[in-house]
């Protein structure tokens, strides 16, 4: 059996509604992953090098503030200056269509909203990591 | 399934007969000790609930506007949402404040922007909710700086600070400093109220975050009553008489979507409440007794998939919050899985508490479910599962060692995990999300206008420049030195604010003094 996939679960910004991000961990721990989860209040920088330093194929950003255009762009910048195109971005929580389509046009490879299942989030995850999926576009079918 | 073969539970997970019988129903009218069925005798033929629609966005300008739009539709008091950057206590211009200003709320960065906030607003009349917590005392201190310029006694002044760091701990996580440092703050806050402003409730101790963040119906209960003792043996400590406080405690829950588990909720907290505060604490005035709480509909409740169906969730949410004898009510819009509501948004969720009010006929009479079979065992059962979890936080030392063994933090996380697990095998039924879906018609939202962060921080750069900046370095002086010793802070934060201090300022002094609190993550 493969190594089983890592990901950094982080909550960035000032928002402190944490209740997605643990379920979510706990969920993605349940289904075999390693899950470092980062706590609160983590800058873009905090959590690109928790990536780099934990070596993580997958980090999944929790944002309910609608902050997510300020500080989504920036991680996907220093993961681009730091040559970690390879670790793939997945956002989940308050994100409009219109956002989430421009988020996905930087990079992000999936953006899950309100009501998405953990099945569907853990299936994705397995998909984008397996397959390794060329960074732009994401996989075909992702989620929006 | 067979319904034989099924489980049925309330949504919290507590098992459901198929009938109830009378068992041992004895509970003295409403208005009565222990007042399980309410704290008025008429109810809300003496006073109808105050409708109270949680409210802020962009800038203070904006805010304000909304504020008049909403009195102009027939809302008899008001509820400030501050932003992120204000909750954490930063100013507008600070670099974590960047993409967050306006975006959950108001910025409130200085008392010019609380000035903006109430302008054309008598705070003599409407009674006004800020729902503000580790930098509560700042904000109070901006408001009363307010009346003061309004001509309006403090005496006369009705409203609600949250204020309740405790939960943010637990649930809500918009904490600055440490559990300790934050109760002397808050101490401060309550001494000072019991002085100067007699008609104000300077805690609202608050479960609605606890149940936001996955919490059952009981641990929202029991966490919250443990708080508000928390909260009394602190202000005891300080010298205060239990009377002299009490009165003025009041409580926040959340109205959920399971109808009888919510009403038996908030029954079951005015009788814990009761037998505690004469009992525990000796409290000889019925006032300190009687728990006085506002609720608001369930915002976790809401689903992104077919919108308008939040309309009639959250209707038979607010009808169990009136049921159940609340004396405030938020009503969430159907937008608010999307946004901040939007104006046609809000004003339904409005529409639907005057509905309540004026046309169900469920006002008329004072605790209408009570005897009823079901209700009243879900009642006991409430109360007493409450009782076992404030025994064991008794056991731990109080609610702050609790806090830090990350007892209840541990218990709501293993209820809103197992939640979900039901959600997903389809145990629980989430309408047009995990059965019964559809294309969801698409609705207009509120923008946040793109321009209000650099609109404030201008504001802030043209005040920093205008203020006596030789008066504020001495006020914030006085201050540290005052957080340093044991005086009430309240007067200097009142000297700051007046001297046009920023609330990012008067945090900073008070971090220094005080340290920040980290918390280690349980998952």
């Amino acid at each position: 059996m493969s190594a089983p996939i890592r990901v950094l679960v982080a909550k960035p910004g000032l928002d402190g509604h944490d209740r997605g991000a643990k379920v979510i961990a706990r969920a993605l721990r349940d289904a075999g992953m390693e899950v470092i989860y980062t706590g609160l209040r983590q800058t873009p920088e905090m959590i690109v090098n928790a990536a780099l330093q934990e070596d993580v194929q997958v980090i999944g950003l929790s944002i309910l503030s609608g902050a997510h255009n300020a500080i989504v762009p920036r991680v996907m910048e220093l993961l681009r200056e730091k040559e970690m195109e390879d670790v793939k971005v997945v956002v989940g929580g308050i994100v409009p269509d219109e956002d989430a389509a421009a988020l996905k046009k930087q990079g992000v490879a999936a953006v899950f909203q309100p009501g998405a299942s953990l099945d569907a989030i853990v299936t994705f995850i397995r998909g984008a990591v397996g397959e390794a999926a060329p960074l732009a576009g994401g996989p075909p079918g992702s989620p929006e | 399934m067979k319904s034989a073969e099924r489980q049925f539970t309330t949504i919290s997970g507590v098992p459901v007969e198929p009938v109830y019988g009378p068992g041992e129903i004895r509970n003295p009218d409403p208005g009565e000790f222990p007042y399980t069925r309410g704290i008025h005798r008429d109810m809300y033929r003496g006073k109808l609930w105050t409708m109270r629609q949680f409210s802020g966005f962009a800038t203070p300008e904006e805010t304000n506007e909304r504020y008049h739009y909403l009195l102009s539709q027939g809302q008899t008091g008001l509820s400030v949402a501050f932003d992120l950057p204000t909750l954490m206590g930063y100013d507008a211009d600070h670099a974590l404040s960047e993409g967050e200003v306006g975006k959950c709320g108001a910025p409130i960065s200085s008392l010019e922007d609380m000035e903006i906030l109430f302008r054309g607003i008598p705070l003599g009349e409407v009674s006004v909710s800020m729902t503000i917590n580790s930098p509560a005392a700042v904000l109070w201190a901006m408001y009363l700086a307010v009346a003061e310029q309004q001509g309006v006694d403090w005496q006369r002044l009705n409203g609600t600070l949250q204020n309740d760091i405790l939960k943010e701990y637990i649930a809500q996580k918009e904490y600055i400093y440490p559990p300790r440092a934050s109760m002397r703050l808050v101490t401060d806050t309550i001494e000072f109220g019991a002085r100067h402003t007699p008609k104000f409730n300077p805690v609202s101790i608050s479960g609605y975050h606890i149940r936001e963040a996955g919490s059952t119906a009981v641990q929202e209960l029991a966490f919250t009553l443990r708080d508000g003792m928390e909260y009394v043996d602190w202000a005891l400590e300080r010298g205060l008489a239990i009377d002299d406080f009490a009165p003025r405690m009041s409580f926040f829950f959340n109205a959920h979507s399971d109808f009888f588990e919510e009403i038996a909720k908030y029954r079951a907290a005015r009788k814990i409440w009761a037998y505690t505060l004469r009992d525990r604490y000796g409290a000889k005035s019925e006032r300190s007794w009687k728990l006085r709480f506002h609720a608001q509909t369930a915002g976790c409740s809401l689903t992104w998939q077919q919108p308008y169906n939040n309309v009639v969730r959250t209707a038979l949410q607010a009808m169990a919050a009136v049921l159940g004898g609340a004396q405030s009510l938020h009503t969430n819009s159907l937008d608010e899985a999307y946004a901040l509501p939007g104006e046609h948004a809000v004003t339904i969720a409005l529409r639907t508490q005057q509905v309540l009010a004026y046309e169900s006929g469920v006002a008329n009479v004072a605790d209408p479910l009570g005897g009823s079979y079901f209700l009243e065992k879900l009642t006991l059962d409430s109360e007493a599962a409450a009782n076992e979890y404030i025994r064991q936080i008794d056991a731990m030392g109080g609610m702050i060692p609790a806090i830090e063994a990350g007892f209840p933090q541990t218990e709501i996380a293993q209820a809103s995990y197992r939640y979900q697990r039901e959600v997903e095998n389809g145990e629980r039924v989430i309408v047009g999300v995990n059965r019964f879906q559809s294309d969801d018609p698409s609705i207009d939202l509120l923008q946040i206008d793109e321009t209000a962060e650099q609109r404030q921080i201008a504001k802030l750069a043209a005040l920093r420049s205008r203020r006596d900046n030789g008066r504020v370095r001495k006020s914030l002086d006085a201050l540290r030195r005052a957080a340093e010793g044991t005086e009430n802070t309240m007067p200097y934060l009142l000297d700051a604010v007046r001297a046009y201090a920023t609330l990012g300022e008067i945090c900073d002094a008070q971090r220094e003094v005080f340290g920040t609190y980290t918390e280690t993550s349980h998952i």
